[in-house]
């Protein structure tokens, strides 16, 4: 694992030393829903092209000179069919950059939104813990749906005897444990492995490193960092398990669930850790998690910043009073109802970290009015926002007082932020196949 | 009266998928892993994040001297009510209580 994701960069020393250490196989993330629902509803990568182009030519030359499979899962952020078509597109030319010769599989995982509408009317879609409530149009409303593909898709990848793999979305994980389970390696240490793996060298004291080296045998796994000053330590492998867990002992997987309750560490020298005791408990259905995204309307975004003691003091009062009348307005002059758009102004320096949950909104010396239009069009969206504009450049606290200016950082002070999205799902769709819900292709490239 | 942050050695939060929030407390040592268990109730958590006790998830893990929560995040990760797409700053809330 060169690290944890593509784009977050890596130590090309350490990924040096990973090759000369002979891997089966170079996986690398590259991506979650981590940085929000906007990158899945658009369907694009939130890296830049660049940066991802620098990166992936080390991996595809580390490959070359290994003669190993190179794996991508969640290519471009979300793992749509879009963002695999970039990935492909990116391999290609650095492909003909290379003069290499290539096979690529790709996996693709989006799903078609009227085919899932239908799934979830036969009962084939279950909702997860916490999951927003849904019906058959939620499934439609979606710009883009993906299904987290496991080990079994990313097996029949390989099984294609690809050089490079890229794959759409798929679990963190599965693109490292699919190996060690197709050779036969313990089940439940090819998931752990892989658990800990995935965020490169996060695992490890130094993690900004990357590169790590994980060694899958039949009875359990050994993870070594690469780089110069990196060391895992029972506590550092045992902890990642904690890592954007819910539950920090059992880690659920297409086709089963992983338990690491009786696993043990043990530091095998200063740098590299044992572990074994995990164990995979399969299910009786084979179920894929699902995300997708939908648009949630326009929004149109201004800032202002207050300095003026007395406007800090009464920031709240102030910002409430404009709210209030900027609404007013809208509804007025727009002619829109109160539900159709939202007015929200959030004080930076007072609570706009934590809303009514902040107990200790301390005294600022400033504070920034970051001003939020949510409209159901865009150009609505921006109407609004011109109508908001002079209320945060002049809006007296009280009639009596001498009319004040705010500062604005930029013309135009109002931003468009376009469409915004939001997650719809959380849920599981069974199949009756691994396959069913994915495609396999097969390019051979110069 | 000590502050669970002075306290512990870190408190960290993050997402852990859309619709989850997960806090570690990392005590450091037994003793201030024992005082985090006995002092800070569940409801103590659930009152700071104005939510249902029975939400929330908690583990005490003391071959890691670590205390975690996990409870559904206060608003879906990128809605237009969320304020911190990441969950990074939650920890702060916890960070902030008085042990008792």
């Amino acid at each position: 694992m060169p690290s944890g994701a593509l784009g977050l960069n890596y130590d090309k020393a350490a990924l040096a030393r990973g090759l000369a250490a002979k891997p089966d196989l170079i996986a690398i993330d590259g991506g979650s829903t981590d940085s929000g629902p906007a990158y899945l509803g658009l369907g694009v990568s939130k890296y830049s092209r660049a940066s991802t182009k620098v990166e992936w030519k080390g991996l595809m030359q580390a490959r070359a000179q290994a003669g190993v499979p190179l794996v991508i899962g969640t290519s471009g952020t979300c793992g749509t069919d879009s963002t695999v078509d970039w990935m492909l597109d990116l391999t290609r030319e650095i492909a003909d950059e290379l003069g290499q010769k290539v096979r690529i599989a790709v996996l693709r995982s989006s799903q078609n939104p009227k085919e899932m509408a239908d799934a979830f009317e036969s009962g084939r879609i279950t909702a997860l813990p916490h999951a927003p409530d849904i019906d058959a149009q939620t499934f439609r409303d979606c710009t883009n749906i993906v299904a987290l593909a496991g080990a079994e898709q990313i097996a029949a990848a390989i099984e294609t005897g690809a050089d490079i793999i890229i794959a759409g979305r798929t679990t963190d994980t599965a693109i490292i444990a699919a190996l060690p389970l197709m050779r036969g390696c313990h089940a439940g240490a090819a998931w752990h492995g892989a658990k800990i793996g995935e965020c490169g060298a996060l695992c490890a004291t130094n993690p900004q490193a990357g590169v790590i080296l994980i060694d899958f045998d039949v009875e359990g796994f050994t993870i070594t960092p690469m780089a110069d000053r990196s060391r895992a330590t029972p506590h550092t492998v045992s902890a990642h398990m904690l890592y954007e867990n819910s539950d920090p002992f059992i880690l659920f997987e297409p086709g089963g669930h992983l338990d690491v309750t009786d696993a043990t560490y043990t530091a095998l020298d200063d740098r590299s850790v044992r572990v074994t005791g995990s164990k995979w408990v399969p299910s009786e259905a084979y179920t894929v998690k699902l995300e997708g995204s939908a648009l949630a309307g326009y929004q149109c975004v201004l800032m202002a910043l207050l300095r003026d003691t007395h406007y800090v003091e009464h920031a709240a009062e102030w910002a409430a009073d404009i709210e209030a009348k900027c609404r007013s307005k809208v509804e007025d002059r727009l002619g829109l109802a109160a539900e159709d758009f939202r007015i929200e102004l959030r004080l930076i320096g007072q609570n706009a970290s934590f809303g009514d949950l902040e107990t200790n909104p301390g005294a600022s010396t400033e504070i920034g009015a970051l001003g939020i239009v949510t409209a159901p069009t865009e150009a609505l969206a921006n109407e609004i926002g011109k109508m908001l504009n002079p209320y945060l450049l002049h809006h007296p606290l009280t009639e009596e007082e001498e009319q004040p200016t705010f500062a604005f950082p930029f013309s135009p002070a109002e931003l468009s932020r376009g469409a915004i999205y939001g997650f719809r799902l959380n849920h599981v769709l069974e199949l009756s196949d691994p396959m069913q819900a994915f495609r396999l292709e097969v390019i051979d490239h110069g | 009266m000590a502050r669970l942050g002075q306290v512990v050695s870190k408190v960290r939060s993050k997402n852990a998928g859309p619709f989850w929030l997960t806090i570690d407390i990392f005590c450091g040592d037994s003793q201030a892993f024992s005082q985090v268990c006995s002092s800070l109730s569940t409801e103590r958590v659930a009152a700071a994040f104005k939510t249902d006790p029975f939400a929330i998830k908690r583990f005490e893990i003391d071959s890691l001297n670590v205390v975690k929560f996990s409870l559904p995040r206060p608003d879906i990760q990128g809605s237009i009510t969320d304020r911190d797409m990441h969950g990074a700053s939650w920890a702060a809330l916890l960070a902030e209580l008085d042990l008792n």
